[in-house]
C-alpha cells in the first residue's frame, strides 16, 4: 500500500510487521522517531507479543538485545552516532556470540565537536565489528532492508545493522509502498535460533577462548559473514517474488555499462548523484554510479566486476579516516587490485553539510579535466582552515578550533579580547 | 537471629543438613539430588568463596523454580573459572556477555520470556563486586529502576580478583590491594570511600533486597526462596571470602564469612520495598581484630609497626552497623544514640581487647555526625 | 554439538573432564575419634553411639537401648546409680552444660522395661559351662555377656536375692527395687541358672563338682571395716554395710532419734539419708577432712544437705557412749593431712554408724593354687584372670574403683576374656582412637541448648519416704537431651562437608552410610575439616 510517510515511521511499521519480541532502545537523535513509533505500537497493543524496554543507555540497549536474542526472541534496537559508540563493546559481543539482532543506525556524525547531523562516521567506525552492514538509499529501501535483515540475520545467526541517513531519510516524508502483514509473514519465518538459553536443553554461551582456538573462532566468524555474499542476493530475489520490488542486494550499479567514470557511494546521496549523472549523460558523458548496499560483507567481486572496464572511479564518502583519507575508497581499491584506473576520494557531507548537484557537477567537471586531487574535501572552505592552521602556528593556546572556525564564519559573536 | 527454621541441638540448624528432618524441610545443599548448578572441575582457587556462594544460590533458585531458570553472568572470576573453552562447569542455561552488562542481559532474557509467555522461567543475573557495583552499576540501577523481573546476585569478595586483586568500590578501608598497597603513612585502602550497594538497591524501592554470607547456608537459601516469591527486581548481596585476594588460608573461607558477620562489619539483613524487614542478630560478638588478623591484606595493621588506631576506626564502622541495624539484642550503651549513652565500655564475648574506646566517639570523629 | 557455535558455546557439565584433584597437596580423610564420654565410661559404653540412635526418637529408642545393651545390661540401673564420669568429661560442658547422658540412659532403660524389650544371644551354643560366684553387678554383667557369647552360665550367690550391693548397699530411694528386679530378670530369662543362699566354700571344688570350664569370681566387698573407737558398754555402734543390708530385711535397723555417721564417702551419705527416712531427727556426718576432700560425689552431699543431714567437717569421734559422742576438732596441716587440735565437743547420738569402707571375704579362695591376694583384694592380670588358669575375678574384690559401673565393666571385660580363653584364643580389645577433645570441634554449628533439669521429689517426701528422689525425663526431654550430644569425633551426618565443598567433591552415601571424598576433584582446600562440627575429618599430606 502506498503511503506518504516519514522515513522513521516507515521503518517502525516495517519492524512491527516483522513481529519482533523484544525492542530495547535509548533515545538519540535522529533515531528517536523510529523508537517512539515502535513504543507507541507496543503500548497500544497493535504490536502484540512484544516487550518494549526503556533502557538507561545504548550499552544497556544492546545488552538487553543480546539477552533477548540468546533467549530465542527476535530482538531489535536502534541508535545513532555517540550511542553506537557507547554500545560498541556490546556490539562486538553480539556478533561474537552470533546473535541475530537487527539494529537500525540513523547515521550521524561523531563528536567532538558534537554534531547531530548526518554523515557515516558512526557506522564506518563499526565496519569491522562483525555485523553485516546494509546501507539504505531511500526510505522504501530502508523499510525493505529491515525485513530482509531479519531473514538474513536469522539464517546466518549474525547481527545486521541497517544504516539509514539521519534526518535525510529518517525525517523525510516520501512515498513508500508499505508491505502488508501477509507478505511479511510469508517471507519471514518464525525465528528458529541456532542456539538458545533453554532450561529444557541447557548450554553455556559465551565461553572464554584462549590462543588455542581464538583464530579458528575468528575465521569462522569471517567465513559466516562471507556466506552472506551469496545469501543477500538470494533473499533479495525472494523479496522481489513476494513484494514485487527490486530492493536490497549487494550493489546497485546505475548506468555503468559503458561508463568511463563511475561514482561510488553509499546511502541517500546516491539519489542526488544519479540525478547529476543523468544530466551529464544527457550531455554525452560516459558516467555511471555504483551504490554499495552491503558494505559488510564487502562485495569485492561485484564491485570489481562493475569497475574493471572504467577509467576513473570517484569514491564519494561521508566519513573520513583521519590520517588516511577514505574508508570506502580503501576498500574499493582493495577490490581493484591489479586493475589500473584513476581514482579519487571525495569526502563529502560531513556533519550534515549538504551535497548539492551544483557541487557535484563542479566536482565531476574537475575530474573530467583531470584536475582532481586524489583526496578532496567537497565544498570545504580552504581559507578558513588555513587561518586556523596559521593561528595554531603562532600561538600555543589558540583555543578550540571548532569555536574559532565558527567565529570566523560569523556564527558565534567574537569574544571581547 | 540467624535463620533457624528448626531447632535441633546436636544437628543444629547451623549445619547444612539434618538427617532427622523431613525431606522437605532440609536444605537444598543437603540433598543428593541437588542440581550442582556449578559442578566439579571448575578452575576456582582452593577454598573459593564465590564458587561456593554461586552453587548455594543457584541451586536454591533451581529448587524454587523447578529448574526453570536462566542465568546471565558478568565477566569476572566466576565466569573465567567456570567456562574456559572447551569446558563449562554450569549445568543450567547460562550466558556470559560482558563485564558491565549482566543486569541488562538478564533483563533481555526476562523480556524474551515474558514476550513468549514463559514467565515460569525465571532469570538470574550475577557477578562479582566489580561487575556489579562498579562497571555494571548503570545497568544494575536501570534494571532495578524498571523493576525488571530479575534476581541479581552479587558475590562480593571486595576487590577485582580476576585481574589480580585491585581495589573496587567494595574494597573496605585499610585493606591492601594491588592498587591500594600497604605502603606510606596510611597503608591500604582509604577510609570514606566505597559504595553500600544493598542500601543503594533499597533506595530503588525494589521488592526485595537481602545480604547474606556463605557461612550461613540456611539463611542464604531462605533468602533466595523469599526472593523468588516476588516478581520484579530483587537483589541479594553475598559475602564471599577470597583466599587468594585476602591472603587467608583456603580452609578459613567460611570461618571468615562467619566472623565478619559476628563483628558487625557486614550486616546481614532483608529489606522489602525499601524498608528493612529483618536483621540477623550477632550471635557471639567479637571485636573486628579477630576477623582482620587472619587476613594478610590487613597484616600491616598488626605487629610492632601496626596501626591500632586504624583497627579502632574499623571497629567504629562495625559499631555503626550494629547501631544502624540493631544487630545486637542488647545494644551496649556505647552504641546507643548519644543522649541515652550511660556507660561507654563495650563488652566483648572475647576477652582479647580489654580496653575499648567509645565506639560512638570514634564514629563522631570519623563522620562528623553526632 | 554440530549446530552450536564453535568454542563460544559449550555443552553443560563438560568440566567434569578436568580433574582438579591433581592440584592437591593435602587430602581430607574421614576419621572416627574417641568421644571423651566413651573414653571415660567404666562400662565401656558407646555413649555417642547410642545417643546418636536415641536422638532419632521412635524406633531409635530401641536401637539406642540395644546399643547400650551391647556393653551394659543395666541401662535403667545405670541411669540411676552411675556416677556418670562421662558427663564430667563431656565437651558440651565447655559450651553450656554437659549432656544429661545419665538421664537419657535412664529414660531408655525405663522405656525398655515398660515395653518389655528383650535381647537374644547372638552366638551359637559353645557347649562350655561357666561358674559365676556372686550375683552383684559384676557377676550379673559377666553372666549376661557370657550368655550372649553362647556359654552356659550358673551363678551362685550367698544372698536371699540377686543384685549384690545394688540391692544391699544402695538405698531404695536411689534405686527402686522393681527396676533392679526387672533388669536382673531379663538376664535370668536368657537362660542363666541362679542359685541363691549358696555360699561357695571352695571354688576349685565347686568347679570340679559342677564340671565347669571356667569361673568368674565377683563376691564383692561386704564386710564393713571396723575402726577402733573407744566406747562405753552401752554405746550403740553399727557398720554402714550392715545398716544398708538390713534395710532389705524384715527387721529395719534401730538407729534412734539421733544418728552419727563416720566417714566421707557415698556410703556415709546413703546411711545418713536412710536414717533421716527412718525417722531420725538428727543425722550427722562426721568427717575428718574438709568438704572438698570428701570422696562422696558432690550431688550426693548436696542432696543429703537438702534433706537436712548435718555435716561436721574436720571432726573425729574420740569416744562413744550411750546417747553421746566425744568429738575432737581437727585441722589440716600443710601437707593436707588432718591433725588433732585438742579441742573437744560433745554430740548427742543414739547410734554411731561407721562408714569407713568395706573388705572382701576371700575365704572361698583358700587352698586354690596360684591365686594371690594382696591388701584384701585378689590380683588379676590384664585379662581379669587370677593366677589360677580359668579362674577370673572382678568387681569390688579386685583392685579398682568400687562402683556399680566399674563392676559392670569388669563383668564385660572378664566375659570377653573368658570367652577367648575357652576358645583357646586371646581377646584383643579394639584399637583406641585419638580422643576428640574440645579443640577438634567447631562448636559454632551447635545451637544453644542448656541442659534439661530432671524433676526432683519435694523435700518433705524425700525425708519421710523411700520414694525415688530423682525423677526421669519424659520423652520430649529425653529427645532434647539426646540431641544436645555433640557427637564428638564421630560423623553424625550433618551434611556440612557435603554442603561446604566448593568443588562438590564430597559424595553423600545416604542415611547411615556417611560420606566419601571424590579425590578426582577435591583440591584439598580443607574447608570440610574446618567446618566439620564434630572433628571427624582430618588433613593428611598427599603422597606422590
Amino acid at each position: 500500500m502506498l503511503s506518504q510517510i516519514e522515513g522513521s515511521k516507515a521503518v517502525a511499521d516495517a519492524i512491527a510487521l516483522c513481529r519482533p519480541e523484544v525492542i530495547c532502545a535509548y533515545p538519540i537523535s535522529p533515531q528517536t522517531h523510529i523508537v517512539e513509533g515502535l513504543s507507541a505500537l507496543v503500548k497500544s497493543g497493535k504490536l502484540a507479543g512484544c516487550e518494549y524496554v526503556n533502557v538507561e543507555s545504548e550499552f544497556a540497549a544492546m545488552s538487553v538485545a543480546i539477552g533477548a536474542s540468546a533467549a530465542g526472541a527476535r530482538a531489535y534496537t536502534a541508535t545513532a552516532s555517540q550511542g553506537l559508540l557507547y554500545m560498541v563493546e556490546a556490539v562486538y559481543n553480539a556478533s561474537g556470540l552470533g546473535l541475530p539482532i537487527v539494529m537500525t543506525v540513523a547515521n550521524r556524525a561523531i563528536g567532538s565537536p558534537i554534531n547531530i547531523w548526518n554523515d557515516h562516521t558512526d557506522t564506518m567506525s563499526q565496519r569491522d565489528c562483525g555485523w553485516i552492514q546494509l546501507y539504505a538509499e531511500t526510505n522504501q529501501e530502508a523499510a525493505d532492508l529491515h525485513i530482509q535483515a531479519f531473514k538474513l540475520a536469522e539464517e546466518l545467526s549474525l547481527p545486521v545493522m541497517v544504516c539509514m541517513d539521519g534526518f535525510i531519510l529518517t525525517h523525510a516524508y516520501e512515498r513508500v509502498d508499505m508491505p502488508n502483514q501477509e507478505q511479511v509473514d510469508a517471507y519471514l519465518p518464525a525465528f528458529e535460533p541456532r542456539q538458545v538459553l533453554d532450561p529444557a536443553a541447557p548450554i553455556s554461551i559465551g565461553a572464554m577462548v584462549g590462543p588455542e582456538a581464538f583464530t579458528e573462532v575468528r575465521f569462522l566468524a569471517h567465513h559466516k559473514q562471507m556466506q552472506a555474499l551469496d545469501l543477500i542476493p538470494e533473499i533479495a530475489t525472494e523479496f522481489q517474488e513476494i513484494f514485487g520490488r527490486d530492493s536490497g542486494g549487494l550493489v546497485r550499479p546505475y548506468r555503468t555499462e559503458d561508463a568511463e567514470t563511475v561514482i561510488v557511494a553509499l546511502g541517500s546521496v546516491l539519489g542526488t548523484i544519479k540525478d547529476v549523472v543523468d544530466e551529464r549523460r544527457e550531455a554525452g558523458e560516459k558516467i555511471g554510479v555504483l551504490g554499495i548496499t552491503s558494505f559488510r560483507p564487502f562485495p569485492m567481486l561485484a564491485i570489481r566486476g562493475v569497475l574493471r572496464h572504467a577509467q576513473r572511479v570517484i569514491i564519494l564518502e561521508k566519513a573520513l579516516a583521519i590520517g588516511l583519507g577514505g574508508i570506502v575508497s580503501d576498500n574499493v581499491r582493495n577490490a581493484l587490485s591489479g586493475i589500473t584506473l584513476k581514482g579519487n576520494t571525495v569526502i563529502a557531507g560531513l556533519g550534515g553539510r549538504a551535497i548539492t548537484k551544483v557541487s557535484l557537477h563542479k566536482l565531476f567537471d574537475e575530474a573530467r579535466a583531470d584536475r582532481l586531487e586524489r583526496l578532496v574535501f567537497l565544498d570545504m572552505d580552504y581559507d578558513l582552515v588555513q587561518r586556523e592552521i596559521e593561528r595554531t602556528k603562532q600561538q600555543r593556546r589558540s583555543g578550540s578550533a571548532a569555536e574559532n572556525i565558527l567565529r570566523d564564519v560569523g556564527v558565534v559573536a567574537a569574544r571581547p579580547a | 537471629m540467624p535463620y533457624q527454621p528448626i531447632k535441633f541441638y546436636q544437628t543444629g540448624s547451623f549445619v547444612v543438613g539434618n538427617r532427622l528432618l523431613d525431606q522437605n524441610e532440609r536444605s537444598v545443599q543437603s540433598d543428593t539430588e541437588r542440581l550442582n548448578s556449578l559442578t566439579s572441575g571448575h578452575r576456582a582457587c582452593q577454598g573459593c568463596g564465590e564458587a561456593l556462594g554461586a552453587r548455594y544460590a543457584l541451586d536454591a533458585v533451581a529448587k524454587a523454580t523447578g529448574g526453570r531458570m536462566i542465568a546471565a553472568n558478568a565477566t569476572g572470576c566466576l565466569e573465567v573459572f567456570s567456562t574456559p573453552f572447551p569446558e563449562t562447569s554450569w549445568r543450567i542455561p547460562w550466558i556470559h556477555s560482558l563485564f558491565g552488562n549482566a543486569p541488562a542481559v538478564a533483563t533481555g532474557i526476562a523480556a524474551a520470556m515474558h514476550a513468549k509467555g514463559r514467565d515460569d522461567i525465571r532469570v538470574v543475573g550475577q557477578g562479582g563486586d566489580g561487575g556489579t557495583i562498579d562497571i555494571g552499576f548503570g545497568c544494575l540501577s536501570g534494571m532495578f529502576e524498571r523493576n525488571d523481573d530479575v534476581l541479581y546476585i552479587c558475590y562480593d569478595n571486595e576487590a577485582y580478583m580476576n585481574t589480580g586483586v585491585q581495589r573496587s568500590g567494595a574494597t573496605p578501608p585499610a585493606a591492601r590491594t594491588a592498587t591500594t598497597q600497604a605502603v606510606g603513612p596510611n597503608p591500604g585502602n582509604v577510609f570514606g570511600q566505597g559504595k553500600d550497594m544493598p542500601r543503594i538497591a533499597m533506595a530503588h524501592e525494589i521488592p526485595y533486597v537481602a545480604t547474606a554470607t556463605v557461612a550461613e547456608l540456611r539463611d542464604l537459601e531462605a533468602k533466595v526462596e523469599r526472593a523468588m516469591s516476588f516478581r520484579g527486581a530483587r537483589y541479594i548481596h553475598v559475602f564471599v571470602p577470597c583466599p587468594l585476594g585476602w591472603g587467608s588460608s583456603s580452609n578459613d573461607t567460611i570461618k571468615l564469612a562467619r566472623l565478619v558477620k559476628e563483628t558487625g562489619l557486614f550486616p546481614v539483613f532483608e529489606a522489602e520495598h525499601g524498608e528493612v524487614t529483618a536483621v540477623s542478630k550477632i550471635r557471639r560478638r567479637i571485636p573486628v581484630e579477630e576477623y582482620l588478623r587472619p587476613q594478610r591484606r590487613y597484616a600491616h595493621l598488626f605487629g610492632e609497626h601496626g596501626h591500632p588506631e586504624t583497627i579502632e576506626r574499623i571497629q567504629a564502622l562495625a559499631d555503626r552497623n550494629i547501631a544502624r541495624y540493631a544487630l545486637l539484642d542488647d545494644l551496649p550503651d556505647s552504641l546507643k544514640p548519644p543522649g541515652s549513652a550511660v556507660g561507654r565500655q563495650v563488652r566483648w564475648q572475647s576477652e582479647d581487647l580489654s580496653e575499648q574506646t567509645s565506639a560512638m566517639a570514634i564514629l563522631t570523629e570519623t563522620t562528623g555526625a553526632h | 554439538m554440530p549446530n552450536k557455535p564453535f568454542a563460544i558455546t559449550l555443552n553443560v557439565g563438560s568440566s567434569l573432564a578436568n580433574k582438579t584433584g591433581s592440584w592437591r597437596t593435602e587430602r581430607p580423610v574421614y576419621v572416627d575419634r574417641l568421644p571423651p564420654c566413651n573414653n571415660a565410661c567404666p562400662a565401656g559404653e558407646n555413649i555417642q553411639g547410642w545417643l546418636y540412635q536415641g536422638e532419632e526418637g521412635g524406633d531409635g529408642y530401641y536401637r539406642a537401648w540395644h546399643q547400650i545393651m551391647l556393653d551394659n545390661p543395666f541401662p535403667a540401673i545405670m541411669g540411676r546409680v552411675c556416677y556418670h564420669p562421662c558427663e564430667t568429661v563431656c565437651n558440651r560442658a565447655q559450651l553450656d552444660t554437659a549432656v544429661g547422658i545419665n538421664s537419657v540412659e535412664r529414660f531408655l532403660g525405663d522405656e525398655a522395661i515398660k515395653q518389655g524389650w528383650t535381647i537374644e544371644p547372638d552366638a551359637p551354643p559353645s557347649g562350655k559351662k561357666v561358674l559365676i560366684i556372686g550375683a552383684g553387678p559384676s557377676g550379673l554383667s559377666a553372666a549376661y555377656h557370657l550368655t550372649m557369647l553362647g556359654h552356659k552360665v550358673t551363678i551362685a550367690d550367698s544372698g536371699r536375692a540377686p543384685g549384690g550391693m545394688m540391692r544391699y548397699g544402695i538405698p531404695k530411694y536411689r534405686l527402686p527395687r522393681d527396676v533392679l528386679d526387672a533388669e536382673i530378670a531379663r538376664i535370668l530369662d536368657m537362660g542363666v541358672t541362679l542359685g541363691l543362699n549358696r555360699t561357695v566354700r571352695n571354688v576349685a571344688d565347686e568347679m570340679a563338682a559342677g564340671g565347669f570350664d571356667a569361673a568368674f569370681l565377683a563376691v564383692g566387698a561386704h564386710i564393713g571395716r571396723r575402726a577402733y573407737i573407744p566406747a562405753g558398754e552401752a554405746a550403740h555402734i553399727l557398720d554402714a554395710v550392715s545398716v544398708l543390708r538390713s534395710m532389705e530385711g524384715e527387721q529395719k535397723p534401730l538407729l534412734g532419734r539421733s544418728v552419727a555417721v563416720v566417714g566421707g564417702g557415698n556410703t556415709a551419705m546413703d546411711v545418713a539419708r536412710t536414717a533421716k527416712r527412718l525417722g531420725a531427727t538428727d543425722a550427722v556426718v562426721v568427717y575428718r577432712r574438709t568438704r572438698d576432700r570428701m570422696p562422696a560425689h558432690d550431688f550426693e552431699v548436696e542432696e543429703a544437705i537438702e534433706e537436712g543431714v548435718e555435716m561436721r567437717w574436720l571432726s573425729t569421734v574420740k569416744h562413744a557412749d550411750a546417747g553421746k559422742l566425744l568429738i575432737e576438732k581437727m585441722v589440716m596441716d600443710e601437707a593436707g593431712f588432718p591433725q588433732p587440735t585438742g579441742d573437744f565437743e560433745e554430740l548427742e547420738a543414739d547410734s554411731l554408724v561407721l562408714a569407713m569402707g568395706q573388705d572382701a571375704d576371700l575365704a572361698l579362695l583358700d587352698g586354690v593354687p596360684g591365686i594371690e591376694a594382696d591388701d584384701g583384694v585378689v590380683k588379676v592380670n590384664q585379662a581379669m584372670m587370677t593366677g589360677h588358669p580359668g579362674i577370673f575375678a572382678g568387681g569390688d574384690m579386685v583392685p579398682d574403683d568400687r562402683t556399680v559401673t566399674v563392676g559392670i565393666g569388669h563383668g564385660k571385660k572378664a566375659a570377653r576374656n573368658i570367652d577367648a580363653w575357652l576358645r583357646d584364643s586371646r581377646y584383643e580389645p579394639g584399637h583406641k582412637h585419638e580422643v576428640a577433645h574440645y579443640d577438634k570441634l567447631n562448636t559454632w554449628y551447635y545451637a544453644d541448648a542448656p541442659a534439661t533439669v530432671r524433676p526432683t521429689l519435694d523435700i518433705a517426701r524425700r525425708t519421710s519416704t523411700f520414694e525415688e528422689v530423682v525423677g526421669g525425663l519424659d520423652e520430649t526431654n529425653a529427645l532434647y537431651e539426646a540431641r544436645r550430644c555433640l557427637s564428638c569425633g564421630n560423623c553424625f551426618e550433618c551434611d556440612n562437608c557435603y554442603g561446604v565443598c566448593p568443588d562438590n567433591a564430597v559424595v553423600k552415601l545416604g542415611a547411615g552410610n556417611r560420606f566419601e571424598f571424590n579425590y578426582d576433584y577435591c583440591k584439598g582446600c580443607g574447608i570440610c575439616v574446618q567446618e566439620c562440627p564434630c572433628g571427624a575429618i582430618e588433613m593428611e599430606p598427599e603422597t606422590i
